[in-house]
């Protein structure tokens, strides 16, 4: 079991170094020139040139990874254009924001994903799993981005109950958790809508495998119940669920940009938006930096947590 | 992405033979199937609808897409010579939602394609050849793995920049790695198959096998994954216009003209909210026809 | 026909596979699934290679094909030694020697016609579209399937005895000189396994083909084999004709073998199994005489020497015991 997870924990590396080496590449490989984003227009080119060679822009491809690579090994993922503060220190706040989001649209998300999944797989064929068969497509083809708008024209505009922008009104200096969360309420119904469908028709597919069991089939033709089969059934159909929640939670965590952007919420989405609007490329590439690899992070924990559990995966 | 498990098919009775019994081959069964199932047959009706309202755009549309006056904008639905009413700058909505639907199923649909050639080509030359090769090709997929698809594709067009082209470039990259690892996968298991060992005994050469033996029992499944992508796709695409990542003004896309009618929900709710109607329609759509079609294609039911 | 001429000569064979696991996947221990096996095929003959499962029957025969790479050991179709054969030889083999597979569900592939998938043979040796459909049709009427009926059918419209008739027609299909066929019944009714059987000595008699015939079932080889091949934990232990093994068995696994094997006469019962114990595993096989562990017979001797193959009296009989060589040579004992 050890020697799984160890292996696992190596094979992480050399994904990261992947990574950094992909947000390294689409920085460079875009056009228009970071330096002339940082000054005026009309600087002189010798000013130009000594930016860039104090940034070291003029050094050669290679030697710029490994010396952005060591800086941000440490820590530092330099300093943003726009505000001139360290990228880390907004990077923070905002994914701090986003987690708070994600974490609400997680719950929300899995838990109707699970329940609506478990009742279709019991009520198969039935007029209730139709319902809730449709309302996971529905869930998964639903533009988030457009049904935040309209949660907005629904519940602020019309019925004025919800706030539609940020994470708290403005005016106010240090908000309560009930601001917060009464902010929050609109972009975690939007955020949770792709998770909930996902989830739901995977519960139904897991809980459908694990009822067609013959065993299973046969106590539930003869009438028997019992709490010990609720608990097979659950113990069975859950290890692929939670494995594709815990995927899920990496996809809210790095995918929240649409909604966030849609209602104004300060979280790493919209951090990311801003800075290539502003082609703020420190804060662009340390945002896509930090979230690419918490998601390799999530993913590695859920493949441990899946080896530990189900000792299949153990002997791959 | 749900693991694709293949066992080979195993007779069973029911559904194998076609209603006049007559030896059916494996695509005309599909066939035979998808004609009977209502729902995909209604999805498949709508997205042809769309494609071609799409396509016809320049004969159906009452106006000039770009041509709007500052006079009229923000009608309501159903004013006299705007059915749909107008956007923000006036122009006509139900012209601009059939043009737009060009860019949005364009940028939708043509990435999935190409991930599609390009990942197959990937997954099954990994898959046959095994070894040292595969893993070195899986692993370069698997970094691309590590970014949530709509980061990936944020990133990679926020560095190309805005524009068509770039967006299909963008959500081809995103999308050819989970082909990629399908086609692997499947292509794996076939390979184990008594059938293939039974091929080389034969002495025939490995192209020849890939394409006699192989592709017809790996395509089906790859080509069904791949479908359900689209909806995907175009959900992220307009989304990308939405950021102000893909398509530019003053060209007509959904995505697009969600965003600059976002500032008009005040005035006009129910036009601000109607390209999403369209982004919704036909990403259900696929994904309904994308659902049947797997039903279909799954012999064992 | 020439009893004596060798097709194939098969040299201290061995074939053995990785165990990987541990920290970083490394190769732990080795499966040896075919370790030194030696034999000829006599052309004509039907020669049954029997043993339990795991033995490494089905290992062997594809190595026979070189469907996988050995380890060590020749292999000498018509003197010609083919494991030093490139791609162009190889195909020239293949058309010489062919293989029916054991599963008739998974060896035919699902989306190919039955002419299809028997002409196929056929297209890769050079034939136009035409010649290898009417090579097909003409084979597939020698197994008994009428091509007109059969021939545009999909393999998940036939049954196992068909589907298994499509095998050995595209096995015949290049016209081969031996075909390996392993355990070609095995997963078929007894009632449909005794027309294949019968089908199979019909198409030997008529088409001048050499078998060598894969199984576990005793009855099986005994109705069909002219000389028998016993293997045990990837060695042979025996080597006779049908009649000689199967009415005095000489190495104590064979003798338990066909003791084990039911009859249909109620007064032979068993009165206690024959074989005791579990085969032993083949990554870490007893040292000296595989079969050493569960044999009745074993001594001092046979746990330090690995007894060799050895011919016993005139008759081409073969044993790999201790019990039959000369310095331990006691009376042949009675199954």
């Amino acid at each position: 079991m050890w020697g799984y997870i160890v292996r696992r924990l190596l094979l992480g590396i050399p994904t990261l170094l992947g990574v950094t080496l992909i947000v390294f590449s689409l920085m460079h490989l875009a056009p228009g020139d970071p330096i002339s984003a940082m000054l005026p227009p009309d600087a002189p080119q010798e000013v130009v040139q000594m930016i860039r060679q104090q940034m070291g822009f003029d050094r050669p491809l290679p030697v710029q990874y490994w010396l952005w690579l060591t800086r941000v090994a440490q820590g530092d993922l330099g300093r943003s254009i726009a505000t001139r503060r360290p990228v880390i220190q907004d990077i923070r706040s905002a994914l701090g924001n986003t987690f708070i989001l994600a974490l609400a649209a997680a719950c929300l998300g899995f838990t109707l994903g699970g329940t609506l999944g478990s009742f279709a797989a019991f009520s198969r064929g039935r007029w209730a799993d139709k319902m809730f068969s449709a309302a996971a497509i529905t869930g998964v083809s639903l533009p988030h981005y457009w049904v935040a708008i309209l949660l907005i024209i629904i519940f602020s505009v019309e019925l004025n109950w919800l706030p539609a922008m940020g994470m708290q009104s403005t005016g106010s200096e240090s908000a309560g958790w009930g601001e917060v969360a009464r902010h929050m309420i609109l972009p975690t119904i939007a955020l949770a809508l792709i998770p909930m469908g996902v989830i739901t028709r995977m519960a139904r597919a897991s809980v459908l495998e694990i009822l067609s069991q013959e065993f299973v089939m046969t106590l539930r033709a003869k009438g028997l119940w019992s709490r010990t089969i609720t608990r097979h059934i659950v113990k069975n159909a859950a290890p692929p669920v939670l494995t594709l929640m815990g995927l899920q939670f990496g996809y809210l965590l790095g995918g929240s940009v649409l909604v966030e952007t849609v209602f104004s919420w300060p979280g790493s989405g919209y951090l990311l938006n801003l800075a290539i609007f502003q082609r703020d490329f420190p804060v662009l590439q340390g945002t896509i930096l930090v979230l690419a690899s918490f998601f390799v992070l999530l993913n590695l924990i859920v493949d441990i947590v899946q080896s530990l559990v189900d000792p299949r995966i153990r002997r791959a | 992405m749900n693991p694709t498990v293949l066992e080979p098919p195993r007779p069973t009775q029911e559904l194998l033979e076609g209603p006049s019994g007559k030896p059916m081959s494996y695509w005309q069964l599909v066939w035979w199937r998808l004609r009977r199932d209502k729902v995909t047959l209604t999805a498949a009706a709508v997205i042809l609808l769309i494609i071609l309202s799409a396509v016809l755009a320049s004969y159906l549309a009452p106006h000039d897409p770009f041509q709007g006056s500052i006079r009229k904008r923000l009608a309501m639905v159903g004013t006299p010579g705007h059915v749909l009413g107008t956007d923000e700058q006036g122009r006509d909505m139900l012209t601009r939602l059939l043009y737009g639907g060009r860019m949005s199923l364009v940028a939708g649909v043509t990435p999935v394609f190409i991930a599609l050639l390009v990942g197959s080509t990937l997954g099954i030359t990994a898959g046959f050849v095994g070894g040292r090769l595969n893993l070195l090709i899986m692993r370069v997929v698997d970094i691309f793995f590590a970014f949530p698809s709509i980061l990936l594709a944020i990133a990679i067009s926020g560095a190309l920049g805005a524009g068509l082209k770039n967006t299909i470039i963008a959500l081809s990259i995103v999308f050819t790695p989970p082909i990629a690892r399908v086609a692997e996968s499947v292509t794996t298991q076939v390979r184990g198959w008594e059938f293939m060992e039974a091929a080389r005994a034969s002495g025939a050469g490995s192209f020849a096998i890939i394409r006699h033996h192989m592709i017809a029992n790996v395509l089906a499944p790859i080509f069904v994954y791949a479908s359900t992508l689209i909806s995907v796709s175009v959900i992220i695409a307009s989304g990308l216009s939405f950021l102000g990542l893909g398509v530019s003004p003053p060209n007509a896309e959904w995505g697009l003209m969600l965003n600059t009618l976002r500032g008009s929900i005040y005035v006009n709710p129910v036009v601000a909210a109607l390209p999403g109607v369209m982004i919704f329609m036909t990403s259900m759509s696929f994904n309904l026809l994308s659902d049947g079609l797997r039903d279909a294609m799954d012999v064992r039911v | 026909m020439e009893r004596n001429d060798i097709l194939l000569r098969v040299q201290d064979l061995r074939k053995y596979f990785p165990v990987r696991g541990g920290l970083f996947h490394t190769v732990q221990a080795e499966v040896k699934a075919v370790d030194g096996v030696s034999f000829d095929v006599r052309r004509g003959e039907i020669l049954g290679l029997v043993g339990e499962s795991g033995c490494g029957k089905s290992t062997t025969a594809r190595l026979l094909l070189r469907l996988i790479e050995p380890d060590a050991g020749e292999v000498y179709f018509e003197g010609l030694n083919i494991l030093k054969v490139f791609a162009a030889g190889m195909k020239v083999y293949r058309r010489q020697v062919q293989m029916v597979f054991q599963d008739p569900y998974s060896s035919l592939n699902p989306r190919m016609n039955i002419e299809d998938a028997v002409a196929f043979n056929a297209l890769v040796h050079g034939a136009s579209r035409r010649e290898a459909r009417a090579k097909a049709w003409d084979v597939l009427s020698k197994v008994g399937l009428r091509a007109e009926q059969f021939g545009r059918r999909y393999p998940h419209e036939l049954s196992g005895g068909q589907r298994q008739r499509v095998n050995i027609a595209r096995a015949l299909v290049l016209d081969p000189k031996l075909v390996v066929l392993d355990e070609p019944v095995s997963s078929l009714d007894k009632s449909v396994q005794a027309q294949v059987l019968n089908l199979l000595q019909t198409l030997k008699h008529d088409l001048g083909l050499t078998y060598v015939f894969i199984s576990h079932d005793l009855h099986v080889i005994e109705y069909l084999s002219d000389r028998v091949l016993v293997m045990y934990l990837g060695q042979i232990v025996e080597i006779g004709s049908a009649e000689e093994v199967s009415a005095a068995p000489l190495h104590p696994y064979t003798q338990a073998l066909f003791a084990s094997a039911p009859s249909m006469n109620p007064d032979e019962r068993l009165e206690r199994p024959p074989l005791t114990g579990d085969p032993p595993n083949p990554i870490n096989p007893p040292s000296g005489c595989r079969f050493r562990t569960r044999c009745p017979h074993a001594m001092d001797i046979c746990a330090a020497d690995t007894p060799p193959l050895l011919p016993v009296g005139n008759t081409g009989r073969q044993t790999a015991c201790h019990l039959y060589h000369d310095e331990t040579k006691t009376n042949l004992p009675t199954p």
